[in-house]
Parts: C-alpha cells; structure tokens; sequence
C-alpha cells in the first residue's frame, strides 16, 4: 500500500513575507490528500501559514555529477557578492 | 507601528523566529473564572464531566491507532486529532474540578467506571481492536465530530447567539471549533474517499456506519443535567437536524446508506451519561489509568 501512494515535496511559509521553503515530503494518493497530510505532518509546531505540495516527480533535479561545471565557476567571483555594502543590523533574514 | 524601516511592517512584531513560531499563549488565559451567580454548580460540574469525558475516552481510543495507522501520515492526523481531543479534556476536567475540589488527573485516572459520563460512542471498539478497522473509526469520527462541533457551535458565543453563560465553559467551546472544524473535515474527507473508492473500501466504510449507528440516538437524548442548566447548557435535541443534514450531505456525495435510526442501544436501560458503560469500557479505563493508580503521582 505504502509504495501506491506516490512521493509529494512539501513548502511552508513561515510567515507573511517570507517565501516558502522544502521542509520534507510524504506520501499522499493526490494534491488535496497531500495538502491535508503536510498539515499533520509538518505544520503541528505552529511552523507555517501557507503550504505548497508539489508532486516529487514534477521536480527536475540537477544531478551531482555535474556539481563541478554548475557551481565551481561561480566560487570565486567575488564581485557578484553584495559585500561592497554596510548592512544595517536590523535588517532580519539576510 | 514605527516605519523607519521597511522591514518592520512586513514581518509584523512577532519575535518568533520564521521556522519555530513561539507565539503559543495559555489557551483560557484572560478568561474569568468566577461562576455565574444563578448556575447549578454541581449540575455544571456533571455538564463538564459529561463533554470532557466524551473527549478524553474518544481520544484514548484514537491514540490506540499510534504506529498502526495504514499510511504513516494518517497516524500522525489520528494522533493529532487525539491530542486536540485530550487538550478539550483537560480543559473541561479542570472546570469540572473547580467545583469538585479534585484536579484533572484525579478525575482522569482515580475515577472508576460508573463514574465516566462519556456517551457509549466514544468508548467502544472502532478498531484497530478486533471491533472494527480503519473504515469503522472514520465512521465514527465522522458522526462524532460532526455532533460535538454543532455542540460547541452552541456554546461558544456568536453573531447569532450568546453562547454558553458559563465564560470557561465558552472559552473552551469557542477554541474547539476550529478543531472540530478539522476533525470533521478529514473525516468527511475519508468517508467520500473510501464510499467512492472500491468495493471492498466502500463494503468497509459501510459496515462501520452499521456498527457505530446504534449509538448514534445517545447523542441526542436530553438528560436531565442539561435541563437544569438553561443557557448554560446545549440541549443535544436541538442540534440533531443540523447533524442529520450534515450526515446526509456527507454519505450522499461518498455514495453511502444512511443505517435506519434506531433507538439508543442501552445497557439495562441506561446511557453512558447515567455513568452505565458498555463492556469495553474497562479494558479501556485498566489500560488508561494502571500507570497512573500503580505511581501515584508518576510525572514524565
């Protein structure tokens, strides 16, 4: 029964003004199923108030062996870093 | 609200931190515990014994799904749905035990079995026992969630009504709505899943409707502790054909019968309110209460 069920990803939005973020995933037989599942599964802490559920296999992933060509090019370039300004210290979640 | 920074506004003055939200306060704080001048206080007592027991001893019966739940997701949901359950419980246990003198966890675990108010609904076997399966507990949870929403519905105060004139007792039925609300929706949910799934889910759910409906005509029947607590009490006949109307719309769209009405299945003539209960009932009070009566006192 477990493996009929098909792999959903779930996103929660913390709070208003924050974009969602992965949390996890689970098992659900469709999208409104899974909606209501992540409610359980994810949201009992008071973590959220909007939840996305994606269907694990709608996600296309980029894959470790090319770790090398997509990310190392983008490690030393220095200048693209916003490093340049004083951020002020009450500016949260940056 | 300051606008020197930008920031400020959009995140609201909450300190929580985005992932753990901290904003939990005392669910009655603020409420005033002072009983009403003219309530029956023993009658108020035995009210709150008779919601907070049907909670308690539901939700005892729920937990009972922990790790055998078909889907790990759907234990989660049943636990949850207890945990809410058994908050409602305390709640109503500890207003009982004002006018008692004892505190929720006397009542809970150093009560014995003629002592329980709870309606034979919540105590019977609905599976995972040999009693019934996962299709018989969402029978069950759909017809008693959909009662004591309409209940609490009554007791908290709204646009339409004044609700409960005791304030805990508001206070506790106006937080246990959206509960509730929950409660039913997924139950609701899994009855049309299952109704309108295959035979054999359909066969399944069918057959609990057969064994929770004759316990369904307790839930209506007037006792005489709601009768001495006008305005402070819901008489139960008065939300029947909200409930019915509900069922109905709820059965139809999952393609199920409604069971012919019949008239309460009793023991010896009496209801779990008369503190009467069915032979589950002790197996379920000896695994509830031994921890408890064999520590006295035990705390995690």
């Amino acid at each position: 029964m477990s493996t009929s069920w098909p792999l959903w990803e779930v996103f929660v939005r913390g709070k208003r003004g924050l974009n969602h973020v992965h949390v996890g995933s689970l098992h659900a037989p469709d999208a409104e199923m899974a909606l209501r599942n992540a409610r359980d599964v994810y949201t009992r802490r008071n973590e959220g108030v909007s939840i996305w559920v994606v269907p694990a296999a709608a996600i296309t992933a980029s894959s470790p062996d090319e770790k090398d060509p997509f990310f190392a090019p983008s490690g030393d370039k220095v200048y693209r870093h916003p490093t340049f300004y004083a951020i002020p210290e009450d500016v949260p979640h940056l | 609200m300051s606008f020197d920074n930008a920031y400020e506004s959009l995140l609201g003055h909450e300190d929580a931190h985005w992932a753990f939200g901290t904003g939990f306060s005392e669910a009655l704080s603020g409420v005033n515990r002072e009983f009403p001048a003219d309530v029956d206080k023993d009658a108020l007592a035995a009210y709150c014994l008779m919601l907070g027991d049907d909670a308690l001893i539901f939700s005892q019966r729920l937990a009972e799904w922990c790790s055998r739940a078909p889907e790990l997701e759907e234990d989660i949901a049943l636990a949850n749905i207890a945990l809410d359950l058994l908050g409602q419980a305390r709640m109503l246990l500890t207003r009982a035990g004002e006018v008692l003198g004892k505190s929720e966890d006397e009542l809970a675990y150093l009560r014995d079995e003629r002592e329980f108010r709870n309606v034979h609904l919540a105590e019977i076997d609905c599976g995972p026992g040999p009693g019934g399966d996962f299709g018989t507990t969402i029978a069950r949870l759909l017809v008693f969630s959909s009662w004591r929403l309409a209940l609490f519905s009554r007791l908290a105060p709204s646009p339409f009504w004044a609700g409960s004139a005791d304030p805990v007792l508001a206070a506790i039925a106006e937080k246990g709505l959206k509960e509730l609300a929950y409660h039913r929706d997924h139950a609701a949910q899994w009855t049309v899943r299952l109704g309108d799934g295959t035979d054999e889910s359909h066969r399944r759910v069918q057959a609990g409707l057969e064994r929770v409906w004759p316990f369904v005509d307790e839930l209506f029947a007037t006792h005489a502790v709601e009768t001495r607590l006008p305005g402070v009490a819901v008489d139960p006949a008065s939300v029947k054909s909200e409930v019915d109307g509900v069922l109905d719309a709820v059965l139809s769209a999952a393609g199920l019968t409604r069971p012919a009405d019949t008239r309460a299945a009793r023991v010896a003539g009496m209801a779990g309110r008369d503190g009467v209960h069915t032979e589950a009932m002790g197996y379920l009070l000896a695994e509830m209460q031994h921890l408890h009566r064999s520590l006295p006192g035990a705390v995690w």
